[in-house]
């Protein structure tokens, strides 16, 4: 891609103004809503609440302070920050593997029917609608009745099998792998997809070639398919990643971060407009980019690998 | 079927049974919601959505203890017509009937040999009863819901029964001036839509701009800047909330609807020309030549060459953006918030306010899923497509 672009027909120059005049509208519009309150976050998270000196100064002598650092003390080590650093990984430990390997089997299996594409469009749909509706679907699911009644699914499935219901939401050892199903049902469908283009890619006669000297099914899908589309894998897993750590959504519609459901980003809207803490905020912000810079970076760098070799 | 094709069906099977079982169990949270935004309120509150086609609730202990003598229509006896209201009227409570039950008809026990029953089954008889007599005549399913939703009603029954009735709350109008009520989600899908149309196409028509110049002209630093660009997708969302929230309380640009048109726009666009730039700089560079050599300007070759040839381009990222924003509630909620509800942010407000208005919130939640749905289904094939050509979005 970068080579066919240097050859620009040279017929079509042009004055020296005429590129800015395109690019100007876009490159103003991104340096106000990106470039500055990008590093303006950066410049907050040092400043105290409301902006009016750094953040160490209002610290109390003989109590822990991180001197200019003590909103990302705050970010790092206050226990909410610990619950909401442990839940994360959860998240990404359990919805990441969760969303790969179902999207990753079920991409295998609808290649071989002949209701292919609806089923994939079932697994899909989720990922059209909001969160916020997702949210809505899964509170239903989950809902727990405190009387005779079950309304919600999951528990008239309980008490039908003559168990005790259960308040899946509340429970702090299960509600936080509740919400992240809810993620898989919501994101599985985009690793099928991206998975099942990377099959549809790998050569049929190597396939083919396989069957015939007595390949059985399983050894064709993790011998020949598997190495293939593990570049793919590796970009999907690490887009997940991403966006599992930048999940709010889902636990400020389903929990709002109470019962130890607490995620990061959560939290950083819960300081920023609930508390008015925006020195706070904007550390939680830092680290989180920094924790997602890496995986970006790699995926950038995996793309444009892609790119050049197609 | 000879046997060679019964083994490959039989191999083909476990294929079948766990694709269909999971196809199922995706589609089952949904249909729920479904199921449940259709049925009246009361059946809502009182059994789950999957027994919506079962007999209603009583049935069961209604044929135990009183279809004998009654009749299964309840109008077997003419002298006790369970049909009849006035006589229902007097029986609405478990223990009015139990004790109805327990005095002797003629000198026998009224049950015959048959234990009187228990005070949940006297409740569900009685509920039944209630039901069979019109005194809580309900059908099975109803448009109820979405029409309170719609309409933002907060009653204890539903709109139109209170609209009839003339007892509406204050803000109720009873005609379609309430599609306007703040609180209801026809108000909230009109303000949806003025978020998500223009946020739509600003950044597309910025994009496609701006990636025109990326592949068909020449200036110093275009690698450079491209590089640049594609580098600012990883900045997430959060990152830049605060400063803008505070730069827009400044200009007094938050509630406003260009406020957030804008913040759309400005993050929107890393992404699109990213994808334009792509798809631009893949069409074959003699379409541009032979124009140009024809006398076509830039302006010219823009837009009656660059524009028409992206439109699978535009299509891709004119559903990813238009879903992105109809389905977001970060950013509605951060610079639009109560001022202009958006549906993401009206559901957000139920969820919390409402707890288990379920007939409400399932009917809701549907009404902000239609379009999404509509759209994905309808152009499936684009969505993909863009899901495929950019998986990288921050």
């Amino acid at each position: 891609m970068a080579a066919q672009a240097e050859q620009v027909p040279s017929i079509m120059k042009q004055g020296r103004a005429t590129p800015w005049a395109y690019l100007l509208p876009a490159l103003i519009v991104m340096a106000t809503f990106i470039v500055y309150p990008g590093l303006n976050t950066f410049y907050l998270s040092f400043r105290n609440t409301g902006n009016t000196g750094w953040a160490g100064d209002n610290c109390i002598a003989g109590e822990p302070c991180w001197g200019a650092f003590e909103n990302y003390r705050y970010a790092l080590t206050s226990p909410v920050m610990q619950t909401a650093f442990g839940n994360n990984l959860k998240w990404i430990l359990l919805m990441v593997s969760g969303t790969v390997l179902l999207g990753l089997l079920i991409a295998a299996l609808a290649d071989r029917v002949r209701y292919e594409s609806p089923a994939k469009a079932i697994i899909f749909l989720p990922l059209a609608i909001s969160f916020v509706g997702a949210g809505v679907i899964w509170k239903f699911v989950y809902a727990f009745g405190s009387g005779q009644v079950q309304i919600g699914l999951l528990n008239g499935l309980l008490t039908a099998l003559g168990g005790q219901p259960v308040s899946w939401l509340t429970e702090p050892r299960i509600n936080t792998v509740a919400l992240i199903v809810v993620g898989v049902w919501m994101w599985t469908g985009f690793c099928m997809t991206i998975l099942a283009a990377a099959l549809k890619n790998v050569p049929t006669e190597i396939i083919e070639a396989a069957r015939v000297d007595g390949a059985n099914e399983w050894q064709v899908f993790w011998g020949i398919m598997m190495p293939q589309i593990l570049p793919t894998v590796a970009v999907v897993v690490t887009t997940m990643v991403i966006n599992v750590l930048k999940i709010f959504d889902i636990v400020y519609v389903m929990t709002g971060g109470n019962y130890g459901t607490e995620v990061i980003a959560n939290r950083m809207y819960i300081e920023m407009y609930t508390s008015f803490k925006t020195g706070r905020a904007a550390a939680i912000a830092v680290v989180l980019i920094a924790v997602i810079i890496p995986a970006m970076i790699y995926n950038i760098r995996r793309f444009r690998a892609q790119e050049a070799a197609r | 079927m000879s046997a060679q094709r019964l083994k490959r069906w039989l191999g083909g099977l476990p294929t079948h049974i766990v694709l269909i079982g999971l196809c199922g169990l995706w589609l089952l949270p949904t249909l729920g919601l479904l199921v449940t935004s259709f049925r009246p309120f009361q059946d809502v509150a009182e059994t789950g959505w999957w027994t919506a086609l079962s007999p209603p609730k009583g049935a069961a202990e209604y044929a135990e203890f009183c279809a004998a003598c009654h009749g299964s229509d309840g109008k077997k006896i003419a002298a006790a017509d369970l049909t009849r209201q006035e006589l229902v009227q007097s029986y609405r409570r478990s223990f009015t009937l139990i004790a109805a039950l327990e005095k002797e008809i003629n000198g026998r026990p009224h049950l015959g040999d048959t234990p009187v029953p228990d005070e949940f089954q006297a409740a569900a008889v009685a509920a039944y009863l209630r039901r069979i007599s019109g005194i809580e005549a309900r059908p099975r399913f109803t448009l109820d819901n979405y029409t309170d939703a719609m309409t933002g009603y907060r009653g204890t029954t539903n709109y139109a029964a209170d609209c009839a009735a003339g007892t509406q709350s204050l803000d109720l109008f009873c005609d379609w001036r309430d599609l306007g009520n703040p609180r209801g989600m026809g108000r909230a899908f009109l303000n949806s839509l003025l978020v998500a149309i223009p946020s739509t196409l600003l950044p597309i028509l910025f994009a496609a701009f701006a990636a025109y110049a990326f592949s068909w002209m020449h200036f110093p630093g275009r690698q450079f800047m491209f590089a640049l660009l594609v580098g600012l997708q990883i900045v997430p969302l959060q990152m830049t909330l605060i400063p803008i929230s505070r730069l827009y309380a400044q200009l007094g640009l938050n509630g406003t609807f260009f406020g957030i048109w804008l913040f759309h726009t400005g993050f929107g666009l890393p992404y699109a020309i990213f994808l334009m730039r792509n798809f631009l700089g893949s069409l074959p560079q003699e379409l541009f030549e032979s124009a140009y050599l024809d006398g076509a300007s830039h302006w010219t070759a823009f837009w009656r060459l660059a524009l028409p040839l992206s439109a699978p381009a535009i299509a891709s990222l004119g559903i990813f953006q238009f879903l992105w924003i109809w389905n977001d509630l970060l950013v509605a909620l951060v610079f639009l918030g109560g001022e202009h509800p958006v549906l993401t942010y009206q559901i957000g407000n139920m969820v919390t306010s409402l707890g288990s208005g379920w007939h409400l919130l399932t009917a809701a939640a549907f009404i902000s899923m239609a379009l999404p749905l509509i759209v994905f289904l309808a152009l499936q094939r684009y969505f993909v497509r863009g899901l495929l050509a950019g998986s990288v979005k921050g």
